[in-house]
């Protein structure tokens, strides 16, 4: 028996299984720890709890540190697609439906994941980081034993942050990409003037998407300064284990305003 | 305000780090706890400050506050010294909106004179030097008048002077604020100057308790090979252990 287990033992299958349920194991806690910390941080909202000086520090590290870069992001992303699509679109004799078409691009998906993926890089990231940092140097260790919550103090503005700011975020970013797309579409294809762009860019609005991206928008906000801040506070060890909980922020990130996105989709769209 | 701990028992990963320990800690008395690394010092003071749970084993302590000065100070980097050793006092639910500014600076400014750094309120903790840091620490400890106070190591990385300097104020901490103390140190010289009673750990058992004189009289083996920093004697260190 004994020698059937250590042949067992040496297989890949049960390499690739011990791996594979380790993975399982790691993200449950890391999902379960990611739950716990949002129920402690809703108890403190619950309980207006808020400390509206840390609350506008992280607001104003949110969105206006984070503009620049969300900024440039987003637009580009506009330029590009405008660049690409205007001479087909005038070619096809579609040059009325350049504006809309950028419009409900940037709207509905572009401006607000766009937005998500350079406040992960730029916030999020660090909000990991500045965590695991006090996390390692005993910081936060200090903070419990001066009988100050964690979750009240680190995790709370983080949050709220997050969610109240992000939407300003995306809605600046997105109408910078518009207007970006726009004069880029002027550029690419001779027929389009600004005239017809901005009224094509009307017709492609609607009160219902900008609603959904506002929301949206406070989810992925919310949701990226939980996870990187989870993330963060549960570091161990020194340098690597800061290296390791922002690469894990960053990854839990992206792959979670993805699955909101695409809840969203489903929800609203489909 | 004594501290009775009872049949203390905590594993890490199947290591048995702490195996029913039994120490009591009398009202004003400074306890040192000694022992190679890994054998349980900072555990202790860890479920003595709640950071840890222990696995079983009774913990008594009076009714009071628990303040602990950390091994690398654990100064809040992204904040100044007034607002470090305010910070409970600001953050703290039973002190919030007690004081008023002008308050919180008498206080600071006070506190920071029991340490002797005076003036430094705005600096942050990358500016000062690794003796004043540990001295901010130590201000912010005692800022909200503990009855406990435990020390994690309390001179490590320190030179020999600017560790006399940090066992001056433990003794005129405890002279001053009348605050039971727990000491995790390796420093003879804290152990000699600074306690009343020694304890010494070793593979999660107490292999010595008694005075720093009864230490320094190395009878047992385990004493003698600890003052003497021995490598031969009864305590085997194990190559991942330091």
């Amino acid at each position: 028996m004994a020698r059937l287990r250590l042949y067992l033992k040496q297989t890949i299958t049960y390499n690739v299984a011990v791996m594979f349920l380790k993975h399982v194991k790691e993200f449950l806690e890391t999902f379960g720890n990611i739950a716990f910390q949002f129920v402690q941080v809703l108890r403190y909202i619950f309980t207006f709890q808020i400390s509206i000086k840390q609350l506008m520090e992280q607001a104003s590290r949110f969105a206006v540190d984070s503009l620049p870069i969300t900024l440039s992001i987003v637009s580009m992303t506009s330029i590009i697609l405008a660049m690409q699509i205007a001479p087909e679109m005038v070619k096809q004799g579609g040059k009325d439906y350049i504006g809309l078409l950028v419009s409900l691009t940037m709207i509905r998906e572009v401006g607000v994941i766009m937005s998500g993926f350079a406040i992960i890089s730029m916030i999020g990231s660090s909000q990991a980081s500045e965590l695991a940092t006090m996390k390692v140097t005993e910081q936060i260790d200090a903070m419990k034993v001066l009988k100050v919550s964690p979750f009240k103090y680190l995790f709370l503005p983080r949050v709220l942050a997050g969610f109240i700011m992000m939407p300003f975020v995306v809605i600046i970013a997105s109408t910078v990409g518009i207007l970006a797309g726009g004069l880029t579409a002027m550029m690419a294809a001779k027929d389009v003037t600004w005239l017809c762009y901005i009224t094509s860019v009307w017709q492609g609005l609607y009160i219902r998407d900008i609603n959904i991206m506002l929301l949206k928008s406070a989810c992925f906000g919310g949701c990226i300064s939980l996870i990187s801040s989870s993330c963060g506070y549960e570091a161990k060890g020194g340098a690597k284990g800061v290296g390791l909980a922002t690469t894990k922020a960053v990854v839990w990130s992206f792959v979670s305003i993805v699955i909101i996105d695409c809840i969203f989709a489903v929800a609203f769209y489909f | 305000m004594s501290i009775k701990v009872e049949n203390l028992t905590k594993e890490f990963d199947g290591r048995k780090v702490l195996n029913n320990i039994s120490f009591t800690v009398e009202s004003g008395e400074v306890l040192s706890i000694v022992g190679f690394s890994g054998s349980g010092k900072s555990t202790i003071l860890k479920i003595l400050c709640g950071l840890l749970n222990a696995d079983s084993g009774n913990i008594n302590i009076d009714d009071g506050d628990v303040a602990m000065v950390f091994q690398y100070s654990a100064l809040f980097d992204s904040l100044n010294v007034f607002d470090n050793i305010s910070f409970a006092l600001q953050e703290r639910k039973e002190f919030k909106n007690k004081y008023t500014k002008e308050e919180l600076k008498e206080i600071v400014a006070k506190s920071l004179q029991t340490v002797g750094l005076s003036g430094i309120e705005d600096k942050f903790p990358h500016e000062l030097s690794g003796g004043m840091q540990k001295r901010v620490s130590l201000a912010r400890a005692i800022v909200t008048k503990p009855q406990f106070i435990l020390y994690d190591e309390p001179t490590a990385g320190l030179d020999p002077i600017a560790s006399t300097v940090i066992e001056d104020y433990i003794l005129r901490l405890r002279d001053e604020t009348k605050a039971t103390s727990i000491v995790v140190t390796h420093q003879m010289s804290t152990i000699q100057r600074c306690s009343d009673k020694v304890i010494m750990l070793y593979d999660g058992n107490i292999v010595f308790r008694g005075t720093p004189a009864e230490l320094l009289k190395q009878d047992t083996p385990y004493t003698k090979q600890f003052v003497s920093a021995s490598i031969e004697g009864p305590m085997k260190i194990a190559a991942n252990s330091f």
